[in-house]
């Protein structure tokens, strides 16, 4: 085992790893962040999604190791630390851009990550942002109109196909 | 999956060097390598880190080439590589998805060789140099069939230089579930001649398709190919399509390529 240390959503955490570790598993089982979920455990899902250096990746297909010294933003770092949602979960409220809430996680990182690089994302480059991000629920439609409430634009009464 | 040791060099050398040990692999961004693992399909007794390795990352652009340090992420080379070689950039860009590219890392893509994967097209297509530790070797000697290539075992791709061509296109059918090319064509215009690379069709992995090129060489326009039909004897046939089917892509991809290139 290694001692490996990050900061997560702004503070510093240590814990230890081995070389297998992965990173979704350290988040979750050692520092017990459960917020990150793992779906397929095959990088299909996007669950897992979190932000390393600034970087969406699926934490399920990445080392601990790899990430000693990283700063690592996941979900449990969204909301304000009264537990007010941001205002991109609160997109996802307002648009019913989750059912079941399993891959959400995954989908707000994602969609945080979009936003950051690109604010004003069309529809299209938001439905192309999100193929590495499977929800079984929704058919999409909401989580995209969420994200285009999130970023300040006008929002479809029913999206497009 | 099974475990290993995990060591992470800061230099090529001590890298190199980490790879002589038995049952040692260099792990780049490990977009393949861990699936596969996962999948007990690979059991290295010790992954090599390239990610601490210094002087790997990073693209640069002069004299008629474009060069991409080994470890540099597919997502770096979507955006960084958009002027100075878009189809490149735009090839790179096409890779998986999002959180894939910004793990995954040219030298990766072009050590594993997968025959579906886009960058051997590119390498391929282009005519490129692939710089290692050791040497550097010419894309035409590099790929040697199906996860095959001319690397030893403590040879790690350092960087890839590619000249850049007057007209280029990458067109990709996706396999969607995969998000790899069901079949992919790197079509280069230089002023020498033009150069086909087929991906995703072939059993052999990337191929040049040297009828096109003469083809194209000497008319740059997709009717040129019209009358050009491939062999699909030695094409890959699973579940998502025949070889019949992959080689009647080869050409239908051939000739967008064409026609996106200009």
């Amino acid at each position: 085992m290694t001692k490996v240390t990050m900061t997560i959503n702004g503070k510093p955490r240590s814990g230890e790893a081995e070389g297998r570790t992965l990173l979704a598993s350290f988040l979750r089982e050692e520092l017990g962040l459960t917020g990150t979920h793992v779906g397929c455990d095959t990088s299909q899902c996007g669950a897992c999604v979190v932000h390393v250096d600034g970087k969406a990746v699926k934490s399920c297909t990445m080392f601990a190791l790899e990430a000693d010294g990283a700063q690592v933003d996941t979900i449990e770092g969204q909301a304000d630390a009264d537990g007010t949602l941001n205002s991109l979960q609160q997109a996802f409220q307002d648009y019913h851009g989750l059912q079941c809430g399993f891959c959400t996680p995954g989908m707000v990182m994602s969609a945080a990550a979009l936003l950051k690089d690109n604010p004003k994302p069309s529809e299209a480059e938001i439905r192309h942002y999100l193929e590495g991000n499977i929800c079984r629920c929704t058919g999409y439609h909401n989580i995209v109109r969420a994200i285009l409430a999130a970023s300040g634009q006008d929002v479809p009464a029913v999206a497009a196909e | 999956m099974y475990n290993f040791e995990f060591v992470k060099p800061s230099t090529v050398e001590e890298a190199a060097a980490a790879l002589q040990g038995e049952g040692a692999q260099a792990l780049g961004g490990g977009q393949t390598l861990l699936p596969t693992m996962k999948q007990r399909l690979a059991s290295p007794e010790t992954l090599v880190s390239l990610t601490g390795v210094e002087g790997m990352v990073g693209i640069s652009a002069g004299d008629g080439t474009v060069t991409v340090g080994g470890a540099t992420t597919h997502a770096q080379v979507a955006s960084e590589a958009a002027s100075a070689y878009p189809a490149l950039a735009a090839l790179a860009g096409q890779i998986g998805d999002p959180a894939v590219r910004n793990r995954g890392t040219i030298g990766g893509s072009l050590a594993n060789n997968d025959p579906a994967a886009c960058y051997p097209s590119a390498a391929l297509g282009s005519g490129a140099s692939i710089s290692t530790n050791k040497r550097n070797i010419a894309a035409d000697d590099y790929f040697q069939g199906m996860f095959e290539t001319a690397l030893d075992e403590d040879e790690i791709v350092t960087s890839v230089s590619f000249p850049v061509p007057e007209a280029a296109s990458y067109q990709k059918f996706l396999q969607p579930a995969s998000r790899f090319a069901l079949t992919g064509v790197f079509v280069a215009k230089f002023p020498g001649g033009v150069r086909v690379a087929v991906t995703g069709a072939s059993n052999n992995g990337v191929f040049r398709w040297t009828e096109a090129e003469e083809a194209l060489s000497k008319e740059f326009r997709a009717d040129a190919l019209m009358d050009l039909r491939i062999n699909h004897l030695n094409m890959i046939s699973d579940l998502h399509g025949s070889q019949e089917y992959r080689a009647h892509l080869v050409g239908v991809m051939t000739r967008r390529a064409v026609d996106a290139a200009g």
